[in-house]
């Protein structure tokens, strides 16, 4: 389990971010170092590659970079995580979500789904998903493939289930789902107004307006310059007065973005979009 | 084994102190947040084993108790002198070259998140000989291998003796693969912490 032991020179580092910007058209080059460095060395440990082997295969295996891309990014995910945003959510945000007659929600960055049907289930406890719409985005499309269908292993629900049991919602996880031997499934009333498909934060623009945007634990691997680009596609693609959830220990500091966006709850970073 | 001037020396000079602990470690840490001066020239970092959705009065308790300023660690947060951060539960807490944190909800390490040995392997390829970093009691081997990284990478390493551990398993696995440069009692840990930096 301990890390590679000898991590690349800053000049390998630059050699392979430049390789997959310039072959694959990824550019990870504002992401946060210390962790896309730690990636990079668990992929090079995984695959028992060296420096020259993992160069040679992103350069001429096409079928690499996408097994490459699912392990650099991080996929670690959990329904309801952070059991008291989700409660504040429920208190502070979805009272005024429910004055709208469509509710577009917009969960960047949703790697296996878990976020974006957490919250579904909230707005179907609230009987408002009937006129809402979850978009579920992400740059790897494996995972995506993984968010459709809604299946997880009983141990991950067993988990979830005790998420949901801190967030003082007055349903159960479970009834959300079937399960199936070792599995459990999304009930597809869940599944019917939710749509998961390839978007990119650095290199891709607005695509809707959403009444909220959450994209939690997602700025962690980006450098600061960079979550200023994206929280600019954020303030471009809410609805004035719509919400943006980052996660909780990502706090907006700019001083520019604080002028743009107020805070809701400022633990939780609940925010909304103010002025223009 | 007694504090030489070589051992003195080198904690006065560090500028980061790292301290990792589980089970059996949180009163020790207590201690430490309480004696360590206001104005001791360094940067302090705590990880501690902690379960998530568990809510915490850590960071409360080690405020209230200390003479630093005390705070939880948040992604990008400058990485300040005479401040004592701790790190979140449910992420890794790593350093980067620019004087930041950076937090990360990868997979965890001997089923720790935060992990110790992620945030002292990631301290060791920032600043390498300016640290020193104390592991303590605990009922895993997490840390062990950062510990080594870092004695590898020129950091003054201690392990609080396992005689004196509620839990032995942690000192002892650091002890194993030699990562502990010295091997302290508790007396002697707060002893040299206590020592005032270099003027």
């Amino acid at each position: 389990m301990p890390d590679a032991k000898e991590s690349l020179t800053d000049a390998q580092l630059t050699e392979l971010i430049d390789i997959v910007k310039k072959i694959h058209g990824f550019d990870f080059s504002d992401y946060t170092e210390a962790s896309f460095r730690r990636r990079i060395a668990r992929v090079m440990m995984i695959k028992k590659l060296e420096f020259y082997d993992l160069k040679h295969l992103l350069i001429n295996d096409p079928g690499f970079f996408q097994e490459f891309l699912e392990e650099i990014t991080v996929n670690v995910t959990e329904m309801f995580r952070d059991p008291a945003f989700y409660k504040s959510l429920h208190t502070q945000v979805i009272p005024y979500l429910s004055t709208y007659q469509h509710i577009k929600v917009w969960c960047a960055g949703c790697s296996t789904g878990e976020e974006a049907y957490s919250l579904a289930i909230l707005l179907n406890e609230e009987k408002l998903l009937k006129r809402s719409f979850i978009y579920g985005t992400d740059i790897n499309t494996e995972v995506l493939n993984y968010a459709k269908k809604g299946i997880y292993s009983l141990r991950k629900i067993k988990s979830y289930a005790e998420n949901y049991l801190f967030t003082g919602l007055p349903g159960s996880l479970t009834d959300h789902f079937t399960m199936m031997y070792d599995a459990a499934a999304i009930h597809s009333e869940l599944k019917q107004n939710t749509l998961f498909s390839v978007h990119n934060l650095i290199s891709d623009t607005v695509f809707n307006e959403f009444q909220l945007i959450s994209c939690r634990n997602v700025f962690i691997y980006f450098e600061t310059e960079l979550q200023h680009r994206i929280l600019d596609l954020f303030y471009n693609s809410l609805c004035p007065l719509g919400y943006l959830c980052l996660g909780n220990k990502e706090t907006i500091r700019s001083d520019i973005f604080r002028k743009k966006f107020k805070v809701i709850n400022q633990k939780e970073n609940i925010y909304q979009k103010i002025g223009s | 084994m007694a504090l030489d001037d070589h051992i003195i020396h080198r904690w006065q000079s560090s500028r980061i102190l790292l301290l990792g602990g589980s089970a059996g470690s949180f009163k020790l840490l207590y201690r430490i947040v309480k004696l360590l001066p206001a104005k001791c020239s360094k940067t302090v970092i705590i990880i501690i084993h902690r379960k998530k959705n568990f809510f915490s009065e850590i960071e409360k308790l080690f405020a209230e108790n200390s003479r630093m300023c005390l705070r939880e660690i948040s992604d990008k947060e400058p990485i300040a002198i005479n401040t004592i951060y701790v790190a979140p539960a449910n992420y890794h807490t790593l350093v980067e070259k620019q004087g930041f944190f950076s937090l990360d909800v990868s997979e965890a390490v001997w089923f720790s998140k935060p992990s110790i040995d992620v945030t002292f392997e990631s301290v060791a390829e920032i600043y390498k000989d300016q640290v020193t970093a104390i592991l303590f009691s605990g009922a895993n081997q997490d840390g062990a291998s950062g510990l080594l990284k870092l004695r590898q990478s020129g950091a003054l390493t201690i392990a609080q003796n396992p005689v004196e551990a509620e839990m032995t398993e942690m000192p002892q696995s650091a002890i194993d693969m030699h990562a502990a440069e010295y091997v302290l009692s508790t007396t002697d840990i707060f002893k040299l912490l206590e020592t005032p930096p270099d003027t």
